[in-house]
């Protein structure tokens, strides 16, 4: 589904991603792990072309993303983004939040994009704050509607940028729980997180990225259980 | 009024200059008109500056933020263009744009007054643009990154995220912006508009006594701005009333 051949990404003098090949699947969940300033972040916002790539290539769906002739618009419209800081609109209620995209980029009408805003609400327990503003919310709840922002334009993709790492820690339970039912149905997801239990819990592979170099990728049983890299190896023995 | 030969006090000489210059052949109609000019002139001008910078504002914010590999060689030009606007007329005084626009380029024309607000609205573009862009910049990045991850164009995202948080950011500045546009328009009196200086000077003409219709006008001034500043107040409060933060 989601293919990176040779991807590198440069800030001026500063290789932030350095040839990195990755293959993603249909239905598959990756989770990518790797010290602070490996290029996690940097790799997964050049997925949908957040940040452009200096050199390689990012095919989606059989479309070349990093072609200049390509609509990006209307590929973002395949791939749903959850930031580390929520980002929320916070001059809208929750509702318009959730649907300002689909009925503006024509996907829906606004009763049908309200319909499927409050259904999805509804699945994370969040109905009720519809006509909430965004500053009401907590942290968990402001990821959650995140979530659902991203999930009502019925994307082929979920990129999941260090979702849980700007809440505190009793909050981050509420939004991972949300993340897991989503892998469960089969939502094709690439998540950046520091959190190993999901990882190992949820992944189904899990891809270790250090110094701009994807150094090693597998299982998360073999990825935790038998890791190969020594980078890998003293990675793990810190965070774990 | 007063007869010859007959020793004044200080405090009926006061009466008399004031009377002279506000009252006597019913010469508070003057300054009246003068301000209607004045207001004329500063809606006009406030019209084409909020318009021009605008456009200006989104034209270099739109030129700043193009991804790399995809310049748009219209939005280079007209950025040049707009660059060399806002760095003449920061850089060039007020009161010589007046005069190159009233005795040179419009030489010819007799519509002084609007020929000063079209001055003044293009000097107050350039500020504005200004105020502006950098209200637009306030916006935190996530908050694009947000809107075009969804597949939102730069424009709606513009239009429904952007914008409308940067309006109170703005909002203050712009206020001041309109503060200095309003007295501004006293300039005009060189290239002949009749405003609110140009009748307190007429006044003068008549009298030969500059202190009631100096001091009438800067009171008349102080009025406005306070009203103007009281209006503005009122908005401001009604935007954050909207926040609910």
């Amino acid at each position: 589904m989601i293919d990176v051949k040779n991807l590198t990404k440069r800030f001026g003098e500063l290789l932030v991603l350095d040839g990195v090949s990755e293959h993603i699947d249909k239905g598959e969940c990756v989770v990518v792990i790797g010290p602070s300033g490996s290029g996690k972040s940097t790799f997964l916002r050049c997925l949908n072309l957040l940040e452009t790539p200096t050199s390689g290539e990012i095919i989606f769906d059989g479309v070349s993303m990093t072609d200049p002739k390509t609509d990006i618009n209307l590929m973002r419209q395949k791939m749903g983004m959850v930031f580390q800081h929520f980002n929320l609109f916070p001059n809208m209620t929750i509702l318009k939040n959730c649907t300002l995209a689909p009925v503006r980029t024509g996907k829906m009408n606004k009763a049908d994009a309200e319909a499927k805003a409050m259904e999805l609400l509804g699945r994370v327990g969040l109905q009720d704050k519809a006509t909430s503003y965004p500053a009401q919310l907590s942290g968990g709840q402001k990821q959650r509607v995140a979530i659902v922002r991203a999930l009502c334009m019925e994307p082929d993709v979920m990129l999941f940028d260090e979702p849980t790492s700007a809440l505190d820690p009793e909050m981050v339970g509420e939004v991972l729980d949300v993340m897991k039912r989503l892998a469960k149905q089969g939502m094709t997801m690439v998540v950046v997180t520091h959190e190993m239990g999901f990882a190992r819990e949820v992944a189904h592979r899990v891809v270790f990225l250090d110094g701009g170099k994807l150094l090693e990728q597998g299982t998360p049983a073999q990825i935790f259980g038998n890791p190969q890299n020594e980078r890998l190896q003293s990675f793990l023995a810190k965070v774990l | 009024m007063l007869s010859a030969n007959e020793p004044v006090t200080f405090w009926q000489r006061l009466y008399v200059y004031f009377y002279q210059a506000f009252i006597y052949k019913d010469r508070w109609q003057q300054y009246l008109n003068g301000v209607k000019t004045t207001l004329f002139v500063t809606a006009i001008a406030l019209l084409i500056g909020v318009i021009l910078g605008l456009i200006v504002a989104i034209v270099r914010t739109a030129h700043d933020q193009q991804r790399l590999g995809h310049k748009n060689w219209l939005l280079g030009l007209l950025n040049s263009i707009f660059q060399v606007y806002v760095t003449v007329i920061r850089g060039t005084p007020m009161m010589v744009q007046l005069m190159i626009m009233g005795f040179v380029i419009f030489a010819t024309s007799k519509d002084f007054a609007l020929v000063g607000a079209l001055t003044l609205g293009i000097n107050s573009g350039a500020y504005t643009a200004e105020i502006i862009r950098g209200g637009l910049m306030s916006v935190d990045a996530g908050q694009t990154e947000a809107g075009r991850s969804l597949g939102l164009n730069y424009m709606d995202t513009m239009r429904f995220i952007i914008v409308p948080q940067a309006v109170k950011a703005i909002l203050p500045s712009l206020g001041n912006e309109f503060i200095v546009l309003l007295k501004d328009t006293s300039l005009i009196s060189v290239i002949g508009g009749k405003e609110l200086i140009y009748a307190a000077r007429g006044v003068i003409s008549r009298t030969y006594e500059p202190m009631f219709p100096f001091l009438g006008a800067a009171f008349i001034y102080l009025v406005l701005v306070m009203v103007f500043t009281w209006l503005l107040g009122i908005f401001e409060r009604r935007l954050r009333a909207s926040d609910r933060r």
